[in-house]
């Protein structure tokens, strides 16, 4: 058994695990943080990004050992004071979401994808950017108008605060 | 996944040192290959030596027209840089169509090239672009270092630290991605400097990526996206599966060139 360090969340976390345990597993089993999902287990739905050192990865691709001393965001590391990010209010305004089970890794794949190229996002870019994300209840359409609004929410947000 | 021991490597002797201890160790980067493989079940090394921290196989140098990319790098870094943008815009389109946003955070150029996957985009550029892949011993022309299937020139305990290259005049990549897994069912990258002109061709070939002499010479006397088209690519030697069978291949090669040099202008 390894033990695993990481700043989840803003909080230092550990656990102690076998080497060969995927970092989503010990994220959710032995951080009980549940948000994260496991989807296809194969690397190709991305119901489990997280953000790893502020870029977004596939937790189900990576071990625990890994990870090991990175800072960590999940879904839960979000919302701040009990409010939610302009992404999770806009996949809520424009429904977004049918059965929920793709959202965590959609909004954290969104978060990112606005810290990369926000401002500039079109149609087609979010399209693209949605690559490594699946949703099999909504055809995308509502989850493309979501990641719109909040990039133009949240850069009018840093337009005002300059 | 089989068990496996994990060790961080802080250094590239350090790995060396640590894939030494037992005979079934293998090098891992970003993983996106590997760990995958070994949840299939399909690789079970018993120990895991950990390159991603080793600061030396990290980043992008662009000296004049010579690029040395760190072995370390993501793709995603590739298909940023504004240093490579600059000098070989067509190394960062193709770094940009690998797998999707997340596995090319994580995913690296020493990795893919290690690896030798038959439909991997890198390799394609490296052969391409004459580059010299570097190692932690000796330096590895291109042309020698590709040897069929998930087969390299690479020792069992030798490690790539840097893919370097003097950027061509003019280069392009185009491919027919699988709908589903994104890997090149084929990919075609061009490379023209001064009168010579190479082809590289990847997920077509039975062998793994392969130069393609008949199109470099067309495209020798003509560089335009016309020249391909009256190239005869024989079929037998491409691969032949569920996705595209080797005729089907065969005419992509063509088509993908002929995309490629529209590319690259």
């Amino acid at each position: 058994m390894t033990k695993v360090t990481l700043t989840v969340n803003g909080r230092t976390m550990s656990g102690e695990c076998e080497d060969r345990m995927l970092l989503v597993h010990f994220i959710r089993e032995k951080l009980a943080l549940t948000g994260t999902h496991v989807g296809c287990d194969t690397t190709q739905c991305g119901t489990c990004v997280i953000h790893m050192d502020g870029h977004s990865v596939k937790s189900c691709s990576i071990l625990a050992v890994q990870a090991n001393g990175s800072v960590i965001t999940t879904i839960e590391g979000l919302a701040a004071q009990g409010e939610m990010h302009p992404v999770q209010a806009a996949f809520k305004e424009h429904h977004g979401l049918q059965c929920g089970f793709c959202t965590p890794g959609m909004v954290m794949t969104a978060v990112d994808m606005i810290n990369r190229r926000g401002g500039s996002l079109t149609e087609e870019v979010v399209r693209t950017e949605l690559e490594g994300n699946i949703c099999r209840c909504t055809g995308y359409h509502n989850i493309v108008k979501a990641v719109l609004a909040a990039d133009a929410e949240m850069a009018a947000g840093r337009q005002a605060a300059e | 996944m089989y068990a496996t021991s994990y060790h961080r490597a802080s250094s590239v002797e350090d790995a060396v040192r640590l894939h030494g201890h037992s005979e079934e160790s293998k090098y891992v980067s970003g993983g996106m290959t590997l760990i995958a493989t070994m949840k299939q079940r399909l690789a079970s090394p018993s120990d895991l030596v950990d390159l991603r921290h080793i600061g030396s196989m990290k980043g992008i140098s662009v000296d004049g027209r010579r690029v040395t990319i760190g072995a370390g790098t993501p793709h995603a870094e590739v298909a940023a840089s504004q240093a490579i943008m600059a000098v070989c815009p067509a190394l960062c389109h193709l770094a940009s169509h690998i797998g999707d946003p997340h596995v090319r955070h994580m995913g690296t150029i020493g990795g893919s090239v290690a690896n030798n996957d038959p439909a991997a985009d890198y390799p394609s550029a490296v052969l391409a672009l004459d580059a010299t892949v570097v190692t932690d011993r000796r330096s590895i022309p291109a042309d020698g270092f590709f040897a069929g299937l998930f087969e390299t020139a690479l020792a069992e305990d030798e490690i790539i630290t840097a893919i370097a290259f003097d950027a061509p005049d003019k280069a392009g990549y185009a491919k027919f991605a699988n709908p589903a897994s994104r890997y090149a069912m084929t990919g075609v990258f061009v490379a023209k400097t001064g009168g010579t002109v190479r082809v590289a061709v990847t997920g077509a070939g039975s062998d793994g990526v392969f130069r393609h002499a008949g199109l470099e010479q067309a495209l020798q006397g003509n560089w335009s996206p016309d020249a391909p088209g009256s190239v005869m690519v024989d079929p037998s030697g491409l691969m032949a599966d569920m996705h595209a069978d080797a005729q089907y291949r065969a005419n992509l090669v063509k088509v993908m060139a002929k995309r490629a040099v529209m590319a690259a202008g």
